[in-house]
């Protein structure tokens, strides 16, 4: 997918600032010297692209050009504060271009231009700031979507922690596609694209605190082109959400309150690691509530169900797409189980607060 | 996980189920009322609604979910002092996970962490030792709760600070002991038991000899019983066969956990570092005689309730809140009167909205259908009384 930036700006600037020292000091947030050579050496050099390099207040589409993927424009922001900055599978920056695409994409967008706000704290190493910033335009290049704005603070020590990120996102929605979590019907079914669970798990490991030692990796991953792909061969699909805080547990709960129907799904045929099962026994977590950075849960009718998982399971951010339960005909409305494979069948609510780990 | 998935067997479940069913409902007859079992440890109620469990029951027997929630019974006053030696200057307070959501009397220790005092989350006592060492110029204090279960881990803690001379270390001991809590159940006037599933990881622990007076004195049966699904269906079927045929012993279905006499090393540990109090206040049941341990005189030292001024002033349950009645198995979780209304588990009232292994917070979490169930016989009464 490659998108049109508007071509008719130019370069306005033909400096080109180098970035001198080695760590990150309030200097380089103060509007002055140091601040433009981070820019231009860190940030411009890495996202570099026509809208961005005129480095002008803001940036300049051509409604024209947005109109040819569309008839609305869709809009997202989110903020990325993780701790580690660096985990098995990602870092913050990668997570900060995958969270705000699939924000945009699984409403149906096409997402295209991505902002990107800094909030640094002094004595952040340069060379690390560089490899952050590779990874964005690394991940920004595989979603396809482009940097053209951004911000830079720098803040004292101890005023937050080491980075954090804040990225908006627009995107255009193509004029079929009208998906909602108020579109569930009875015998639609629910599909997810791989394993869950693995992100939250990675994280809560990498922290390091159980001093287990688990090869888990987050998930972190831009599905536009998997939710394309998905869209192309289940036109009709009902809902698509990217599963992350609160994984697919808050999902399900917020698809059967809106669309007022129950949900059931199957602990058997819901995909999930042996070692991510394992690391929530030691410590008393649920899958279904951790956090997910590549996996969708969506709804599908059932005549294109098959299409769908089809479709899902060759691409490669889908290749363990499972089908895992279904919009019930005769469900309590707002409720959500799971039939366990014990054979039980439990209620799979809303989580309160956070999830802490059980004494014994 | 091979090993795990033996224990979730739903065709194993199956058989079991039925004979289960058969003898209940020939009991449940005979007594003109649902067998009552209670499961005494937390862990069973989290593991018997996490498998939906409940669910998978006749309406022959009734699962009465006990006070083996540590977290669940710890009173509000004992917070108040977390509460108030976290929020010390200099001072690190290290907890377990659920513990630091349970209320006080003004606040948690969440919203004490919030308002700047330094809490931390460990999963170990050992942890808080090591916080200790890397930071030899603050107080680090553990908050030290739990059955015999987590009782061995804080004493061996207690005793390496001790060898490794570790000064700035110390326990806020709210340990309790099993027994005790049992006898209190079972001595109340407005119980009604027929059987236990007794408490696998504090078994593990104490072994299966101290529930002899269960058998003894009270003739109730009490099976031992592990956290696997089949494990719980396996022993209340152990327990319902006793019943059955009239008979009241211990039987240990933990057995590839649970040696007989208990952990020797485990218990000198215990032995060696603590004594008994002479009562403990716990939450809903009021002050048990010996029923929570202190560290004896010779480690005064790592005592921060000696190292400390702390308020230890009693601060009585909510009126509002009947905890104690649903800890008894008087009552069902939603029969209380704040029950998803002035408690839940966003602002629980009672400890038992707090773990996920209260019995409320279960029911809040997991319950809706049993309740849908209840609320809807109550309306069919109803019609059919007018």
């Amino acid at each position: 997918m490659s998108i049109d930036a508007p071509l008719e700006e130019v370069d306005s600037r033909r400096r080109k600032g180098k970035l001198v020292s080695k760590v990150i000091t309030l200097a380089h947030g103060g509007g002055g010297k140091a601040m433009r050579d981070l820019i231009d050496d860190v940030f411009v050099d890495a996202f570099s692209n026509p809208a961005l390099n005129t480095l002008e207040d803001q940036a300049r589409f051509e409604l024209s050009d947005l109109a040819k993927y569309g008839d609305r424009l869709a809009m997202t922001t989110d903020s990325y504060v993780i701790d580690p900055i660096f985990f098995p599978g990602g870092d913050i920056g990668k997570i900060a271009i995958c969270g705000t695409v699939n924000d945009l994409a699984v409403g149906g967008a096409t997402p295209l231009y991505l902002t990107c706000a800094m909030i640094i704290e002094e004595g952040m190493q340069v060379e690390t700031l560089r490899k952050i910033v590779k990874s964005m335009a690394d991940t920004a290049k595989a979603a396809g979507v482009l940097i053209v704005t951004g911000d830079t603070k720098v803040v004292e020590r101890g005023s937050c922690d080491k980075i954090f990120i804040n990225t908006a996102g627009v995107g255009i929605i193509h004029q079929d596609y009208r998906l909602g979590a108020d579109k569930a019907q009875a015998t639609d079914h629910i599909l997810v694209n791989g394993y869950l669970g693995d992100h939250g798990a990675a994280i809560l490991d990498a922290r390091g605190d159980m001093c287990l030692s688990t090869k888990i990796e987050s998930d972190c991953a831009p599905l536009q082109d998997l939710i394309k792909t998905l869209l192309d061969a289940a036109p009709n699909t009902r809902f698509i959400r990217d599963a992350t805080r609160g994984g697919i547990a808050s999902v399900l709960n917020e698809v059967a309150e809106s669309s007022n129907c129950g949900i059931e799904i199957s602990e058997e045929n819901t995909p999930i690691r042996t070692e991510v099962k394992g690391f929530c026994e030691i410590l008393g977590l649920d899958p279904l509530y951790l956090a997910n950075e590549g996996k969708l849960v969506t709804i599908v009718p059932e005549n294109e169900v098959q299409a769908a998982l089809d479709a899902m399971r060759a691409h490669p951010l889908g290749k363990e797409s499972a089908d895992i339960g279904s919009i019930l005909t005769d469900g309590r409305a707002g409720r959500v189980h799971m039939r366990t494979c014990f054979g039980g069948r439990r209620i799979v609510d809303m989580l309160v607060g956070e999830q802490l780990p059980r004494i014994c | 996980m091979k090993y795990v998935d033996e224990f979730r067997d739903p065709v194993k479940a199956k058989a079991l189920l039925k004979e289960i069913t058969q003898i209940t409902d020939r009991l449940a007859e005979k007594l003109k009322r649902p067998v009552y079992i209670m499961e005494v440890c937390g862990g069973h109620t989290h593991s018997i609604f996490r498998y939906g469990i409940e669910n998978m029951l006749p309406n022959s027997i009734e699962l009465i979910h006990g006070p083996g929630c540590p977290v669940c019974v710890l009173p509000m006053g004992r917070v108040d002092d977390c509460v108030a030696i976290a929020e010390q200057d200099n001072v690190i307070f290290t907890t377990f996970g659920d513990a630091i959501r349970v209320p006080g009397s003004k606040k948690s220790l969440l919203q004490a962490k919030a308002d700047g005092a330094d809490v931390r989350m460990v999963y170990s006592p050992l942890d808080s030792l090591s916080i200790a060492k890397k930071n030899p110029d603050k107080e680090v204090v553990f908050f030290g709760l739990g059955f015999e279960t987590t009782m061995p881990s804080t004493a061996f803690t207690v005793l390496k600070a001790e060898e490794q001379g570790i000064k700035n270390f110390s326990l806020f001991c709210n340990h309790i002991t099993i027994i005790p809590t049992i006898k209190a159940v079972l001595d109340s006037p407005d119980l009604q038991l027929d059987g236990f599933l007794g408490p696998g990881h504090v078994s593990m622990v104490i072994g299966n000899q101290p529930y002899n007076f269960i058998a003894e004195h009270y003739n109730r049966p009490v099976v031992v019983a592990g956290f696997e699904p089949l494990d719980i269906l396996q022993s209340l079927w152990m327990v319902l066969k006793q019943l059955d045929a009239g008979e009241a012993r211990i039987e240990n279905q933990y057995n590839r956990i649970v040696p007989e006499y208990g952990n020797k090393p485990a218990l000198e540990a215990i032995g060696k570092v603590f004594e008994l109090r002479e009562f403990f206040e716990w939450r809903g049941l009021g002050s048990i005689d010996h029923s929570g341990v202190q560290l004896k005189s010779e480690y005064a030292a790592y005592d921060a309730e000696k190292k400390f001024v702390v308020p230890a002033v009693t601060i009585a349950d909510p009126t509002s809140c009947q905890c104690g009645e649903v800890l008894k198995g008087a009552i069902k979780p939603w029969q209380c009167k704040v029950f998803g209304n002035a408690c839940t588990p966003e602002t629980p009232l009672g400890s038992l909205m707090v773990s996920s292994e209260g019995a409320c917070a279960a029911y809040y979490q997991y319950g809706g259908d049993r309740i849908d169930a209840v609320q809807i016989e109550e309306d069919t009464a109803q019609v059919e009384s007018l």
